[in-house]
């Protein structure tokens, strides 16, 4: 199986998210430099979380323009699966690869906090190790995470199953409350029209043992391995 | 040479606007045989600054105990380095950015976490864990609300783009910092213990390196800006606040450890504070060596910068090297693909001399031996700072009500929880983070391994000013308490003293009774002191703030699986109380928060004690008999039996107390040497205390959701935690005065 | 040939910044402003001396980087 990780300038989880996928499938995922244009055959890209150009002018907007994009967008064209967590979301939606766009928090702040999300499409290759409705509780880190798109797209978006994801309580109940960062309609997590890119603002990659706080993120990547094996 | 030269370049005015005192310069002087040009004078008045010479602070530093066992590399390098097993090494270093938080908070302190992070990776460290100690003025200062909430953003700004996770810190607030506030940060690296990277020159005709940000004029001594000599353009040269870019220092990071993960590195020095002076002159003292650099060379970012603007610039995120001969390319490789500008400035010489080119032409000479070994040292006159007297607790009334004193005190800035600030540091990054110091010391696992580095800052400048000996050993064993309340074995710290102005007498008798507190402390619990900082002058309109020498401690824990928090996790466990409690209630909190008195001696510090009850805690965490542990400090008992409940959503009741004292003493009185433990097996632990002469007994019980003990109302641990968190949010949120 | 590009949030887009600038100016005394909305400014010098092409390039790089058009307007001045 051959995972690669992206790696932009900036980016800060690249190897969070190796060891991740490391420890789950036991596979050492390749990580490629954004500078590359040519990428080996690949069952899997990873967008990993950072800053990629210190979230300058507008988080992902920079990194979207970097040279491996172009080749990352062909191959999901084509069906290869994207992961996008955190800047990996802000990067997707910055190339067009995802509707809408990543806003400032309407807190204005940075938040780092264990947050609760429900898998509201189970169905994914990202989200199949998953049951539909669960709540599952994964850290957030970020400033620009409040998820933005016109009423019309929000609509179709949803009508088309493509939510993964909504921040709610403990109990799944999706409340003001539990909307940590101003998120149209809750949303923490969308997946494109053919359900094979997926990005998500919470990082799965930082929850695989208890140890560190749980293990509610294994099955993002469990999902995944199974699909692709 | 007996009488200082002055010129119309160099007036008795400039020296003066250089902070250097008139017999300094005459040393200049005499050191040059001929009067300093400009550039010169800047150069001797950087490293000769307090800052940079350590010269109020040297004859007393020098009597803290900075070796040991564990100790690779103590004060004098970027930071200080100990021996962690298995070939690893942990490097760090707390140093403060006070003065320029308190002008731009944003920047000033993301520029401190910036600087912190690169006297670490400098050393061929990866930074795997920030920490930091902040002080601010009285909350009902018109500036309060304004500088917390720049230096955290800033603070969080910086260490969240660099991937570095921010684990663990303290927040105080007191009026005597409403002029002077303290931002203290801290950063802790993971080396191999045979790759530690050095700052001394060797090899004349190597090739001295410049890579980074290009220089500005960011930071350049104002007064200066004056002279004659800048009146062109002299709009175009005002200087301007230091602006950090964690972009490029992230990419600095992963150039550097890139570079150095091969063998062409010399010698590596950051350009802190004082930029390429200070990093260049060190670089050739260290070695015993001269540089010659072209500053023609140097990567800048504005047009038409003078010699004296490029050697005193402050530009972040800068950093000076020495390669083996022949390496410049490989090196440059490395830099470019990272876009970072890389440039070969000069050459090691072995001259002894520091020289300095530009269009051809010397601008500036100096010998660097005498720059260095004869920087003034001053013994500072000093008074003892008188005693306090013992405050009785009998002498000191019960509040009306316990119940409402304890809401008094969880709901006091100082308890009060920090979360509104620590939710806004990205902890978790890096993937290793166990546990941040919400309770007691953080606990990072070293990347790979089983094993972990528990870390903490802290300092109790309260008992500081009362008594600066007793102070500063309660900071040491503070930290010791943290760390051991997580399991770990504490290894070493780092100091970093922030004081009032050193010339006068009371201040520096401060100074000079938490370092000895600190010396006997550290000598008692082998905790030796590996780096450190020193910030002076914290001093507006004569109003010195608290003394605060505050400790960054560094433990080891080789397996992290049996480390505990404060966070008690078994209904039915019993609540063990270690140590002597005898309801020392003087310079409290409670003596502050509830009776409106800041007076009293501080607790007394029992050394032999605290290694006693910390090293048996640390054994029973260690043998798996305890669930849950935390250190007793601010607040005292009461305070530290909430704090357990609330970490772990679960009630106490507690069921007797200390006899002897009267309940409010034995409540929020703060005895030392004192710990709570959570266990499944409350008479094994009390007979193994009791065979280890360590003061024992039980306290009550953990269960349910409420909190129950003698003289106090039922209180659901959910309501304790609403008082707990409610008061910084409403703080922040509410309107300036 | 100098442009100036102000980028600045579409009507209808949610603005915090502007709204926490707007109630920071309230609290500091100013009445009667509102509506504050904030944006960016960029400046850069193009080597391209006819304004035509300029105006043209500095589009096509408001469409491609500066700005999200999901978001955003452009506006470009050329000096």
């Amino acid at each position: 199986m051959k995972i690669a990780v992206i790696v932009f300038p900036g980016s800060n989880c690249d190897r969070d998210m190796a060891v991740a996928v490391e420890a789950i499938s036991g596979h050492k995922p390749i990580m490629i430099w954004h500078r590359e244009t040519e990428l080996p055959k690949l069952d899997l890209a990873i967008l990993p979380g950072g800053f990629s150009y210190g979230d300058y002018l507008r988080s992902g907007a920079m990194a979207a323009h970097s040279p491996v994009m172009r080749e990352i967008k062909a191959r999901a064209d084509q069906g290869l699966p994207v992961l996008g967590i955190c800047n990996g979301f802000q990067i997707l939606t910055e190339a067009g690869m995802l509707p809408g766009v990543l806003m400032r928090n309407r807190g204005l702040k940075f938040i780092h906090r264990p947050v609760t999300t429900r898998v509201e499409n189970h169905q994914s290759v990202f989200t199949r190790g998953y049951q539909a409705g669960q709540v599952v509780t994964i850290p957030i880190a970020h400033a620009d995470g409040n998820y933005f798109a016109a009423a019309d797209v929000l609509d179709r978006i949803e009508g088309e199953g493509r939510v993964a994801f909504r921040y709610c309580d403990d109990t799944g109940a999706v409340t003001d409350e539990s909307n940590p960062n101003g998120s149209a309609r809750n949303i923490a997590g969308i997946l494109n029209e053919t359900k094979t890119v997926l990005g998500y603002m919470p990082h799965p990659e930082r929850v695989i043992e208890p140890l560190l706080g749980g293990s509610d993120g294994r099955a993002l990547f469990e999902s995944l391995i199974g699909a692709l094996s | 040479m007996t009488t200082a030269i002055y010129s119309a370049e160099i007036t008795p005015e400039i020296v003066a606007q250089h902070g250097l005192k008139p017999e300094e310069y005459l040393r200049c002087c005499t050191i040059m045989g001929r009067a300093p040009n400009l550039t010169e004078l800047g150069v001797f008045s950087v490293m000769w600054s307090e800052h940079c010479s350590y010269k109020s602070s040297k004859v007393h530093l020098k009597t803290l105990p900075t070796t040991g066992p564990k100790v690779i590399c103590g004060p004098g390098e970027n930071a200080g380095v100990i021996d962690i097993g298995d070939g690893q090494a942990a490097i760090f270093k707390i140093e403060s950015h006070n003065h320029p938080s308190f002008i731009e908070p944003y920047q000033g302190a993301a520029t401190g976490v910036g600087g912190i992070l690169r006297d670490v990776f400098t050393m061929g460290a990866r930074p795997i864990a920030n920490l930091n100690a902040l002080r601010f003025g009285s909350p009902d200062h018109p500036k309060t609300r304004h500088l917390v909430a720049g230096v955290v953003a800033g603070i969080g700004g910086y260490g969240n783009c660099v991937g570095v996770p921010t684990v663990g810190g303290e927040t105080n607030f007191h009026p005597s910092y409403n002029g002077n506030i303290l931002v203290n940060a801290m950063t802790v690296g993971l080396a191999d213990a045979d790759k530690i990277f050095y700052s001394a020159a060797a090899g004349p005709g190597n090739p001295v390196i410049y890579v980074g940000a290009k220089t500005g004029r960011d930071g350049i001594h104002g007064a200066t800006m004056a002279s004659a000599e800048f009146d062109d353009e002299s709009e175009a040269k005002r200087p301007t606040v230091q602006v950090g870019d964690p972009f490029t220092e992230k990419l600095l990071i992963e150039a550097c450890l890139e570079l150095m993960a091969g063998d062409s590195i010399v010698a590596i020095q950051d350009m802190g504070a004082a930029g390429l002076t200070s990093s260049s002159v060190e670089m050739a003292g260290k070695g015993g060596l001269g540089l010659e650099l072209d500053l023609d060379r140097v990567p800048v970012r504005e047009t038409g910068m003078t010699p004296y603007e490029i050697m005193l610039s402050e530009s972040q995120e800068r950093m000076l090297m020495i390669l083996k001969p022949g390496r410049e390319a490989d090196a440059q490789r490395i830099f470019q693909k990272w876009e970072l500008d890389f440039a070969v400035i000069g050459r090691v010489t072995e001259t002894g001399k520091l020289v300095l080119k530009m269009d051809g032409k010397t601008v500036a000479e100096l010998p660097v031996e005498p720059l260095v070994s004869q920087a003034p040292q001053y013994q500072r006159p000093w008074e003892p700072t008188p005693a306090q007297p013992e405050i009785t607790a009998a002498s000191v009334a019960p509040p009306a009500g316990l119940s409402d004193a304890l809401k008094q005190l969880l709901a006091s800035p100082d308890i009060a929880s920090k979360r509104w600030i620590w939710e806004q540091y990205d902890a978790t990054v890096m993937g290793d983070t166990i546990q941040r110091s919400g309770g007691d010391a953080a606990l990072v696992r070293v990347h790979g391994t089983t094993k972990g580095l528990a870390l903490v800052t802290d300092c109790t400048p309260r008992y500081c000013f009362a008594d600066p000996v007793r102070g500063g050993a309660q900071a040491v064993v503070e930290t010791w308490r943290n760390i051991t309340a997580t399991g770990a074995m504490p290894l070493a710290i780092t100091d970093n003293m922030n004081f009032g102005n050193p010339e006068r007498p009371r201040i520096m008798g401060q100074f000079v009774g938490c370092i000895q507190g600190i010396r006997e402390a550290c000598i008692a619990l082998d905790y030796p002191v590996v780096s450190g900082n020193v910030s002076l002058y914290n001093e507006t309109n004569g109003q010195g703030i608290l003394p605060t020498p505050v400790i960054g401690g560094v433990g080891l824990i080789d397996d992290v699986d049996k480390a505990v928090g404060i966070a008690p996790k078994f209904e039915g466990d019993s609540l063990i109380l270690i140590g002597e409690t005898r309801g020392h209630l003087g310079a409290t909190l409670y003596l502050r928060e509830i009776s409106g008195r800041e007076d009293g001696a501080p607790p007394e510090i029992d050394l032999a004690a605290e290694r006693r009850n910390g090293d048996f805690v640390r054994d029973r965490i260690l043998g798996g008999a305890v669930s849950a542990c935390h250190d007793l400090s601010d607040g005292g008992l009461l305070i530290g039996i909430v704090e357990m409940a609330m970490a772990g959503g679960i009630g106490i009741a507690i069921e007797a107390l200390p006899g002897e004292v009267p309940v409010h003493a034995a409540y929020f009185g703060e005895d030392q040497a004192r710990y709570l433990v959570a266990t499944n097996d409350a008479d094994a632990l009390l007979a193994a205390a009791k065979a280890a002469s360590v003061p024992a007994m039980r306290l009550g019980r953990i269960a349910g959701a409420i909190l129950t003990g003698p003289g106090l109302d039922a209180i659901s641990v959910m309501e304790l935690r609403r008082i707990h968190t409610g008061w910084l949010p409403a703080y922040m949120a509410a309107e300036p005065a | 040939m100098k442009v100036k590009v102000h980028v600045t949030l579409k009507p209808g887009v949610l603005d915090p910044q502007g709204t926490a600038i707007g109630h920071a100016l309230g609290s500091l005394g100013f009445a009667g402003a509102s509506n504050v909305r904030q944006g960016k400014y960029i400046e850069l010098d193009l080597a391209e001396t006819d304004p035509k092409v300029a105006r043209e390039t500095a589009k096509a790089m408001c469409e491609k980087l500066l700005a999200n058009t999901v978001i955003e307007n452009y506006a470009i001045d050329l000096a």
